[in-house]
């Protein structure tokens, strides 16, 4: 007789379990998967968690990198840097070439956030993939907070959410006719701070700039914005050098810095476990604009 | 630190949004942005007071008609466990919400109204937990402050609920009283209630035993995706990668492939991080065996003398989730752990009014939200055991297959 208590896994390996489940179904079901891939923790633990699942084979499937063109240069090259590790195949969908393409256009304010998802759902198309899966967590937001694991797509990449498909125990189902597809959300139950203490656990490498720098930065509507060639102060608005670490990693136009010391994966445990704003309430311009923001870039198609 | 999932249903005016509200608030996992939108949307209302259900509701729909029409899930944490709430309307419409809450569900809190006590909805709740094999139910007689603490009320709401709860297969059930609006034995005992022996709601979820509830007898790995590396070094590698459903495998062991019935041996069960003795229920590991054999997706690597039902026939409790009725002759698509298979439906043997537990013998059809028996027989046989004793082999959805939308779920009763 086998004692319970004996077997028993902690909420990280109980996560991971059901993940790596999830990442596995993708490939068995769908003709043409992909991974979205911005740079930031949550697609890094996400791609992480692909090598684990089909190890010791390769990741059966392209990376995706939407590229704004608004790059934090660290990020950058922690991208091409695990790419050539792993021996990835990459696949960039450009920002700045769409708009030289005359296919999008910024916003006055310089902002490429809402043409991303033309780009991305361009690069979908062009591509073929019938399932994308990304990093998205439903603690990051309420209208997330309701999305399946495999969340259906019409063929404009439209999102129904008061249409989805019933999700029940771990019966994913994938089924799309020609020109649908399915976004897939492997790390729906995970948290934050499970990703931090998922990174701290493992020694997940991530880049730089996720720890406690010294950065030239302004204030601009209560958040800390990096002073580069993307994003320069407005009158009135003081650069100085502080000391800052990023919460998320977007666009570098809109993705803000929080004042912080912690310069040790532990020391942001901490932190995060005390903080009580979301993170994307405290660093991204973008989700501010209304209460339903991200419902209604989701319907349009953003991951 | 483990983790619990549970599931709550029920309306606005049960006080559920106001008990995940307090559950959220009081374990630090509502962030400050968070309430301060809420309050203000409240506000903009003209609220009187601020409707912590506004931090569930996440969708414009929801919050523009204050209803609930989704699946919403909740996470925090306390020192001692991760929880993740399946958050469902309670109205007889969501029935198909509350079935997906609670297939994954550890546990489920039934929130009663002390001033209403046990209520048609109550009953439902209690019957989808049952049918869907929640381990442990939770009775929360809720709004205590308004029938003055009293026992007697408690008392008697909750020797009503056991009473109807004994005609169903629930093998774990607490009853607490307490105020979500108050707090009283939410987070913190009530010194409202001296009389109230027990322990406060969260108490009970952080030490509610759930280790034991999983079957560790029954081994039972069904291959999702098998893995060759197609790298010289690895030339002859071949593992089959999957979740252990049940049961303890062990490097060794004598196993046997299902449905073909072949034999062979555990030679190695591998994860990234590094090989293992053995793997035991929800691993996602790589299982290698001694022998080259043809294996694909959907097989079940079982022990021998212990295994799964082969069949095409299968008896089940199937919850309708479509707008178009389920129909005797209707053809759909079965998904069954890593499986799947077209079925027809045979027969439709009873409706079962989850209010009542009433059986109708005379309809030949199941409508959006029913819960029934049926029989259908598969294209390929399914590898399955009962769900009474598997709840990953004995659970199956069903797919239209002209939308591709899931359209029922079902639980296995038997084979034929």
């Amino acid at each position: 007789m086998t004692s319970p208590t004996q077997y028993q896994l902690t909420q990280l390996q109980l996560l991971e379990a059901e993940s790596i489940h999830i990442i596995r179904e993708v490939v068995a079901q769908m003709e043409k998967p992909a991974l979205l891939f911005s740079g930031g923790k949550d697609s890094i633990v996400l791609l992480h968690l692909a090598m684990k699942a089909f190890y010791p084979a390769r990741v059966p499937f392209p990376i995706v990198h939407v590229d704004t063109g608004h790059n934090f240069p660290e990020v950058l090259e922690y991208r091409d840097s695990i790419v050539e590790k792993h021996g990835l195949q990459l696949v960039v969908g450009s920002v700045q070439e769409a708009i030289d393409r005359g296919e999008v256009r910024e916003e006055p304010n310089g902002s490429r956030n809402r043409i991303q998802t033309p780009v991305l759902l361009d690069t979908i198309e062009k591509n073929g993939f019938d399932a994308c899966m990304g990093g998205a967590r439903r603690d990051e937001e309420k209208a997330r907070a309701k999305e399946r694991v495999f969340s259906f797509r019409d063929e404009f990449g439209q999102w129904d959410p008061k249409n989805q498909r019933p999700e029940l125990w771990n019966l994913y189902n994938g089924r799309v006719h020609p020109g649908e597809s399915i976004r897939v959300f492997p790390l729906s139950n995970w948290t934050e701070l499970d990703i931090w203490q998922y990174i701290a656990e493992y020694d997940v490498e991530i880049p730089s700039i996720y720890y406690a720098h010294d950065r030239d930065v302004f204030e601009r509507n209560g958040m800390l914005f990096a002073a580069n060639e993307f994003c320069r102060p407005k009158e009135g608005e003081v650069v100085e050098t502080r000391k800052v670490r990023y919460r998320t990693v977007g666009d570098a136009t809109l993705t803000a810095a929080v004042a912080s010391d912690a310069d040790t994966v532990e020391l942001v445990i901490e932190e995060v476990a005390a903080t009580r704003v979301t993170e994307r309430g405290a660093t991204r311009g973008d989700d501010r604009v209304s209460e339903a923001a991200m419902e209604d870039r989701k319907k349009q198609g953003y991951f | 630190m483990d983790m619990l999932r549970f599931a709550t249903a029920g309306s606005v005016d049960d006080g559920k949004s106001t008990l995940i509200g307090r559950l959220l608030y009081d374990s630090k996992s509502i962030f400050e942005d968070q309430l301060e939108s809420v309050e203000a949307t409240s506000k903009g209302r003209g609220d009187e007071y601020t409707d912590l259900s506004l931090l569930t509701d996440g969708l414009r729909a929801e919050r523009e008609q204050g209803i609930t029409i989704d699946v919403a899930y909740r996470y925090f944490a306390t020192p001692k466990r991760k929880f993740i709430i399946a958050d469902t309307p309670g109205h007889a419409q969501y029935t198909r919400n509350m079935v997906t809450g609670a297939s994954t569900a550890d546990l489920a809190i039934v929130l009663v109204d002390a001033r209403k006590g046990v209520l048609e909805q109550s009953r439902r709740h209690a019957t989808i937990a049952s049918l869907l094999r929640v381990p442990h139910i939770v009775l929360a007689v809720n709004k205590m402050d308004l029938v003055d603490w009293s026992q007697e009320v408690f008392e008697s709401i909750r020797e009503e609920f056991f009473a109807f709860a004994s005609k169903l297969n629930i093998t774990d059930m607490t009853a607490i009283p307490l105020s979500a609006l108050a707090g009283d034995n939410v987070v913190n005992r009530s010194e409202n209630m001296p009389w109230y022996e027990g322990t406060s709601l969260l108490h009970h979820l952080e030490n509610v035993y759930i280790a034991s509830d999983r079957n560790l007898q029954d081994v039972r790995f069904p291959v999702q995706y098998v893995i060759r590396p197609q790298q010289n070094a690895r030339r002859d590698y071949r593992g089959y990668a999957g979740q252990v459903a049940s049961g303890v495998i062990k490097v060794g062991d004598e196993v046997l492939v299902l449905p073909s019935g072949l034999s062979s041996k555990v030679v190695g069960i591998d994860t990234a991080d590094g090989p293992l003795d053995e793997a035991f229920p929800p691993m996602s590991v790589t299982l290698r065996l001694a022998d080259e054999l043809d294996i694909s997706r959907g097989d079940v690597i079982c022990r021998k003398g212990n295994h799964p039902d082969i069949s095409q026939d299968i008896e089940a409790m199937v919850c309708w989730m479509d707008d178009a009725p389920l129909r005797v002759g209707q053809k759909l698509s079965v998904l069954h752990t890593t499986r799947s298979a077209r079925a027809v439906i045979r027969k439709v043997t009873y409706e079962l009014n989850v209010n009542t537990l009433h059986r109708d013998e005379l309809t030949n059809e199941l409508g959006l939200n029913a819960v029934g028996r049926i029989s259908l027989r598969t294209t390929t046989p399914l590898v399955a055991d009962e769900y009474s004793r598997n709840r990953t082999t004995g659970a199956f959805v069903l797919i239209d297959e002209s939308t591709n939308r899931t359209v029922g779920a079902g639980t296995v009763i038997g084979s034929t």
